[in-house]
């Protein structure tokens, strides 16, 4: 089979060999556990808890503040100890709730048991998905329940399992689909049961061969599944793009995959899908890759959500030398963190950390119009023109040239030869347009 | 305090491809010209490559001092205009002019109208043309005379001389009737074995370069290849030859086309940047060339038509900015006029 791939992208060092091979551990938390209620995109969560409360594992402890918005269940047994404001990955001060710890891991009636999902309507099956809390595990952080209830549901006809993990360093989906490869099979049968038109297809980058091999066994006697491989290549996993490698549709930013008759979800995703619907488990546990240069003992952890950065830093041995630069998420589009004293939340993908750091390495000499920003971008932009329309907080001409399609990837950015921080102008120009745009 | 870490907008990496990088391959890349220049040519063409390529530096790094430039990382640019100076003059030329070439293209053409990026013009070229207007007989004298001794002085080329103009000139001036190889020998012209200036004539020279080039991903071959075979179309057409291919390749490997268009057509800042705008940018270099070969008095046109083009930049910019991925082609908005 022909492999899906599209036009642009960079190839930067992938770093996968350093965490991929070690199975994934558990971390059980030792310290307090924080929740913010800014983990996914839309209205912040309302806590339903109050200080002093006893709560349960698998217990929802928040509950959607809005239509656009998700549930937060406790990871652990323990007591609220506070409903307090504290610092996130993004940098944003959100409240969030701490629960202390009574490590008895005491469960809220009914977690864990198992459910046959065959018995369930598709109202019932959102309505789980929708409690459970999940989002897109991504990165984005989008309401699942959203995606999965699009306007026509005969209208979609594929729906699409990210198991690309273009990021580089990040490996929690590669061990996702090699350790729990039934339930991401599962997860996906239960999505299509949602959607009787559409067939399912897992896409997997060919730099996973083990993964490709696994799922396709695991495929082998599904109608509705194939497993896709895409070329590996940044950014195959975004969403656009993977649409794009895996059907021919093409959409842009003011489409929605739906649009295309395309739902998209990340590996971790349709595992807390499986989790939520077949074993009456919300979204309290994810897998973060602790990977990079300056790790002492690089490998993947399946983490309970609102454990600190710093507890899954010392399980994965501390730091080998004195890092430069941790990051939260991958290299290319990951946030830098200035301190580990952060909680790992529904979208935290990996924790790294780099001896060197080349934004602060690479000198900003004059652009000479090499046009590599152009080779790269995925979107078909011209960051060059992008970039001198920022530099003049020029607004009109950004968005003629097409500004507003950018979706930050870091691709102009990563070929640049004179280390031009295009992403980054590009991101503040795009989020000063958005700004605009509400005050309107 | 606590520890902190750095902090800065992601991505996180470079590809570690550097301006000076780049640069550096470009002079790599003009090397075998230049080597098969200074043998042909002898020491006195190496002399006139260190004079352009010095007087260059000499001239930004001045002109960097005076306007108190900000030290950024030096990105070796002025060695390649300086370079690309060098090899448009004849090995003739007394070594002042391509001093007065050099400053005329650092600190006219480049640092007056921003410096590095903002040129609108290729420095070299935007020089070569200063020097021949203003030095025609002089810029011209490819005349290499026979020499009894010091052939490593006058090189390779004075052990038989070169008496006879360029071989453009030869094929300009060929009657209607007569062959093309009792003009020029187009096994000379592909070797370099000919006259002209010190970095043009070895076809098979610029093009070992312009493979590296390729290889290396300095340039792609949208601009080259669009050059060449509109000219080539239009050499076809209206050459007066009909389809002769001795005629065709003779005029490929005559002049400046080869050199002009793998190293001074795909100058990055002189330009188009999107991809339809290089092919757009290529063909009418070729029908510029093709005009000026064969319908103006000169045999020359490269030089020209590449400054002309350059101007014409922004305006197939314009015209030729992609649709970014996903968006659909605009419908005619027929009311919209009302």
């Amino acid at each position: 089979m022909k492999k899906g791939t599209f036009k642009g992208g960079v190839h930067p060092y992938e770093g996968k060999e350093i965490s991929m091979n070690k199975p994934t551990a558990q971390l059980l938390p030792k310290g307090d556990l924080v929740y913010p209620m800014s983990q996914h995109i839309g209205a912040p969560a309302k806590p339903i808890v109050s200080v002093g409360d006893h709560v349960l594992m698998g217990q929802t402890i928040a509950e959607a503040g809005g239509f656009v918005s998700s549930p937060i269940a406790a990871s652990v047994s323990g007591t609220v100890k506070a409903i307090q404001p504290t610092l996130t990955v993004s940098g944003a001060i959100v409240d969030a709730i701490v629960i202390e710890n009574d490590n008895q891991y005491e469960r809220a009636p009914g977690v864990g048991e198992k459910r046959d999902y065959t018995k369930l309507s598709k109202q019932e099956i959102r309505d789980i998905i929708r409690d459970a809390g999940i989002v897109g595990m991504g990165g984005a952080g989008f309401p699942t329940f959203i995606k999965l209830t699009p306007k026509n549901e005969d209208a979609i006809d594929y729906i699409i399992v990210n198991g690309s993990e273009c990021e580089p360093y990040l490996t929690s989906d590669y061990r996702m689909m090699l350790e729990e490869g039934e339930k991401l099979v599962d997860g996906l049968k239960i999505i299509l049961r949602l959607f009787d038109n559409a067939k399912g297809i897992i896409a997997i980058e060919d730099n996973k061969p083990l993964a490709i091999e696994k799922i396709s066994e695991l495929v082998a006697k599904e109608e509705r599944i194939e497993v896709k491989t895409v070329r590996t290549k940044y950014p195959e996993g975004s969403e656009r793009q993977l649409i794009f490698a895996c059907t021919g549709r093409k959409i842009n930013s003011s489409m929605l995959p739906a649009d295309a008759g395309v739902v998209v979800n990340n590996v971790d995703t349709v595992i807390s899908i499986h989790m939520a619907v077949a074993e009456c488990t919300p979204l309290i546990r994810r897998i973060v890759t602790v990977s990079g240069d300056a790790i002492m003992n690089p490998q993947n952890f399946s983490v309970k959500t609102g454990t600190r950065y710093s507890e899954v830093l010392e399980a994965a041995g501390g730091f080998k030398v004195r890092p430069k630069k941790l990051i939260s998420g991958g290299t290319m589009m990951g946030l830098s963190l200035f301190d580990v004293d952060i909680p790992v939340t529904k979208t935290s993908s990996a924790l790294l950390a780099f001896e060197n750091d080349p934004a602060d390495i690479v000198p900003e000499g004059p652009c000479i119009r090499c046009g590599r920003c152009v080779e790269a971008c995925p979107e078909n932009l011209i960051p060059q023109m992008l970039m001198s329309a920022a530099e003049k907080f020029d607004d009109a001409s950004f968005e003629a040239v097409s500004g507003m399609e950018c979706m930050e990837c870091g691709s102009c950015t990563f070929v640049c030869p004179a280390g031009r921080r295009l992403t980054q102008a590009l991101k503040q120009t795009r989020r000063s347009i958005l700004d605009n745009r509400k005050k309107k | 305090m606590k520890e902190m870490y750095n902090v800065s907008a992601s991505p996180h990496v470079r590809s570690g491809v550097t301006t000076a990088g780049i640069m550096r391959d470009v002079v790599i890349a003009l090397a075998p010209a230049c080597i098969f220049g200074i043998y042909w040519f002898g020491l006195s063409a190496l002399l006139v490559l260190l004079a352009s390529v010095a007087s260059s530096v000499v001239f930004e790094y001045l002109w960097r001092l005076v306007a108190k430039k900000p030290k950024v990382p030096y990105e070796c640019s002025a060695i390649v205009t300086g370079l690309l100076i060098g090899m448009n003059m004849p090995s003739s030329i007394p070594l002042w002019i391509p001093v007065v070439a050099s400053a005329f293209a650092i600190i006219v053409v480049k640092e007056m109208f921003g410096g590095l990026g903002q040129n609108f013009m290729n420095p070299a070229l935007g020089a070569r043309c200063f020097v021949m207007l203003c030095f025609t007989g002089r810029m011209t004298a490819y005349v290499v005379e026979k020499a009894e001794s010091s052939h490593l002085w006058y090189g390779a080329a004075s052990i038989d001389g070169i008496t006879s103009p360029t071989p453009l000139g030869a094929l300009k001036n060929l009657e209607a009737g007569a062959s093309v190889s009792s003009a020029v020998s187009l096994k000379d012209m592909f070797f370099g074995f000919t006259g002209g200036v010190i970095g043009e004539t070895s076809t098979i020279a610029i093009l070992i370069g312009a493979a590296y080039l390729l290889f290396r991903k300095v340039i792609s071959l949208r601009i080259p290849v669009a050059y060449i075979a509109t000219f080539a179309v239009f050499a076809l057409l209206f050459g007066g030859r009909g389809f002769d291919p001795e005629y065709l390749a003779c005029e490929l490997c005559g002049g400046g086309l080869m050199l002009g268009a793998w190293f001074m057509a795909t100058d990055y800042v002189t330009s188009p940047i999107t991809k339809t705008g290089q092919i757009v940018f290529g063909i009418l270099l070729g029908i510029m060339t093709g005009i000026i070969r064969i319908a103006s008095n000169s045999s020359e046109g490269v030089s020209y038509s590449i400054i002309f083009c350059n101007l014409l930049v922004p305006v197939i910019e314009r015209y030729t900015m992609p649709r970014a991925f996903g968006v659909l082609r605009k419908k005619k908005e027929g009311g919209a006029a009302k």
